[in-house]
């Protein structure tokens, strides 16, 4: 079977399963912690974006998240503006154009400088949110927004929630696998790889980076947008160091430059946070011993991880084919090593 | 708001200033020396912090039990770095994500052993009371704790720029490579650098102790305002370490005091501006 082939098969039945999730009888637990899992995904995909693919390792990945959930919640406590779409378009919109500003100040400096000031640039909008207490209620956050029906999904339904954080993960899922493969993902790889020669080739690498920046920003606010609608609370929390290291770990756990790998580690540490914690309060502190172990011995997440021992079964399996042939054929050559 | 509003304010944000320096002052050399982007600093400020009230509950005196804070510090610095950060010399990238594996890791370690409420400090005897000034009033320790730092960073300063280690490390700054080709123990320095790094947040978690307090996420919060301190102050510069602490801790308490909604912004904004203007700090060289 070829391989377009066996993915397609793959993704289909992929597809199937979580569909029927919420049908199969699981408790409603199951389903919420894979709507989280959905959420969370998107908002570890469009980090991936910046640190897989662009090699820019952002810290303020949380802020556009945040500034998603806190649209929802600020749009409908503070100036009735409940519909879906038009408040998805203007969460994208504004978190867009803080991306704007942000890219431009943070992309003046490279590497180190930049993780810094994309940190920086993070504590801005935290600062706000947690201070500024008679827009954003400070730390106590908003409540007293409710879930909207988007089409056809019932969202006060924990079911219709789930399919419709589903549609919005295959939908983002889909647009970022298109923009990596398209040339604009491939001159971003390009640019992260020989960013030199990317340039001297006439590739306006600054703005390859700063248009990544700024998409990645938009895809950010859409998942906070579901967050916000899912919890029917937004607080300061969601756009702190802390969500950033998460997502972090989420993107590494998972693999970077794969975006199936980070929606993986968000699945990942989503049940496992919900598994540890019934166990032990130690679950951060198993977090980050797991964390430091991957980064130290599978740098390329599971995904790599899985890739690298497929690799090493082929390669064994052509080797020892390649051995049969050579001993002379006296034996039939589909002995090798399963 | 009169003048003894300003004179408290300034006075508490230099105290505050004094403590950001003890953990800015590691963060900056480890940075200028490795390129190691360590995210474990403000933890070990935590842990410093831990330790020492431990200590001083058992009547250990307020010194002592800082320099006891500084000291675990050190030891679990040097561990971290000894066994895990140091292999990744050649990628400062992967340095930065393990130390935020640690950050975690003792943050919640220390969560586990001193448990989740919020402890404050006491000053130390000597210093318990508060000067009254006319209608100024502010603790005896805040001026204490500006003198510690200052004291300190003067040390740092001298022993950087008039001794031979200093020198050392100064050129294993400059050009690492040159400073290995002329049979400079440049490893040493390293560690050096990072055990440093660790004592100074370790002892300044205690010494800041009776103006912070100590909790689990204390660490988190303290972070921004270190990589704020370096943005302004320049990667790697002591003296522009020591600056722009004392000019964050004072933007930081006026800011609390003047606009309460916004102080984070007030910090954040002017850093902001500066990296629009000049990504290399006010004292910064640029960075390569």
């Amino acid at each position: 079977m070829s391989r377009p082939w066996r993915n397609a098969i793959v993704i289909g039945i992929l597809l199937v399963l979580a569909i029927a999730v919420p049908r199969l009888g699981l408790p409603a637990f199951y389903v919420s912690l894979l709507t989280q899992t959905w959420i969370y995904g998107i908002l570890a995909m469009s980090l991936d974006l910046l640190v897989g693919f662009t090699g820019l390792v952002s810290f303020m990945q949380a802020a556009f998240f945040g500034i998603g959930a806190y649209v929802v919640a600020i749009g409908a406590t503070r100036y009735h503006f409940v519909d879906f779409w038009p408040t998805l378009l203007a969460a994208i919109l504004i978190a867009g154009l803080v991306a704007a500003a942000f890219g431009a100040l943070a992309l003046r400096s490279e590497d180190e400088g930049f993780i810094i000031i994309t940190l920086a640039l993070n504590e801005i909008i935290w600062g706000l949110a947690y201070q500024w207490v008679s827009m954003s209620g400070g730390d106590n956050g908003i409540t007293g927004f409710l879930r909207v029906n988007v089409g056809p999904f019932h969202t006060t339904d924990n079911s219709g929630f789930y399919y419709l954080s589903l549609a919005a993960l295959i939908v983002c899922l889909t647009l970022l696998v298109l923009m990596v493969r398209s040339p604009f993902g491939l001159v971003l790889v390009g640019a992260r790889e020989r960013p030199r020669r990317m340039a001297a080739l006439g590739y306006n690498v600054w703005l390859f980076r700063y248009l990544a920046l700024i998409i990645a920003g938009m895809f950010a606010a859409v998942a906070g947008v579901l967050f916000a609608y899912y919890n029917e609370f937004v607080g300061p929390g969601s756009l702190s160091l802390d969500t950033t290291v998460q997502v972090l770990i989420m993107v590494i756990l998972g693999g970077t430059g794969t975006l199936i790998g980070p929606l993986l580690g968000a699945g990942i540490l989503v049940f496992l946070s919900n598994a540890l914690s019934d166990i032990t309060q130690r679950w951060v502190l198993i977090l980050g011993a797991v964390y430091v172990v991957t980064v130290m011995y599978a740098p390329d997440g599971i995904v790599g991880l899985v890739n690298r021992l497929m690799a090493k079964a082929r390669s064994r399996r052509e080797l020892s084919l390649a051995a049969g042939a050579a001993v002379g054929g006296a034996f039939h050559s589909g002995e090798g090593p399963k | 708001m009169g003048n003894a509003f300003y004179l408290q304010n300034v006075l508490g944000g230099l105290a505050h200033g004094s403590l950001l320096f003890l953990i800015a002052a590691g963060f900056t050399l480890i940075f200028g020396l490795m390129r190691i982007i360590n995210l474990a600093q403000t933890a070990f400020y935590l842990l410093g912090a831990y330790v020492g009230l431990s200590l001083g509950l058992h009547g250990v005196n307020f010194w002592v039990a800082g320099m006891a804070g500084g000291v675990v510090a050190t030891v679990v610095g040097l561990a971290i770095y000894g066994i895990f950060l140091h292999r990744y010399h050649a990628s400062p990238l992967t340095a930065l994500l393990l130390s935020l594996g640690f950050a975690l890791i003792i943050d919640d370690g220390s969560l586990a052993i001193w448990g989740g409420d919020p402890q404050s400090i006491a000053p130390p005897h000597m210093f318990a009371e508060s000067i009254h000034l006319g209608s100024l009033v502010f603790p005896e320790y805040w001026l204490a704790l500006i003198v510690v730092s200052t004291v300190i960073a003067a040390g740092l300063l001298v022993f950087q720029q008039r001794t031979k280690f200093g020198a050392i490390i100064r050129a294993a700054v400059d050009d690492e490579e040159m400073a290995r080709g002329l049979g400079i123990d440049v490893n040493r320095a390293f560690y050096f650098v990072f055990a440093l790094g660790a004592f100074l947040a370790g002892l300044g978690g205690y010494l800041g102790g009776p103006i912070t307090s100590a909790y689990p996420g204390l660490d988190g919060e303290l972070l921004p305002l270190a990589f704020a301190i370096v943005i302004i102050g320049g990667m790697g510069s002591l003296e522009g370490a020591f600056i722009a602490s004392m000019l964050i801790g004072l933007v930081n308490t006026f800011g609390r005091a003047l606009f309460p909604e916004l102080s984070y912004f007030t910090i954040f904004l002017p850093v902001a501006l500066i990296m629009a203007i000049r990504p290399q700090g006010l004292f910064g060289r640029k960075l390569q």
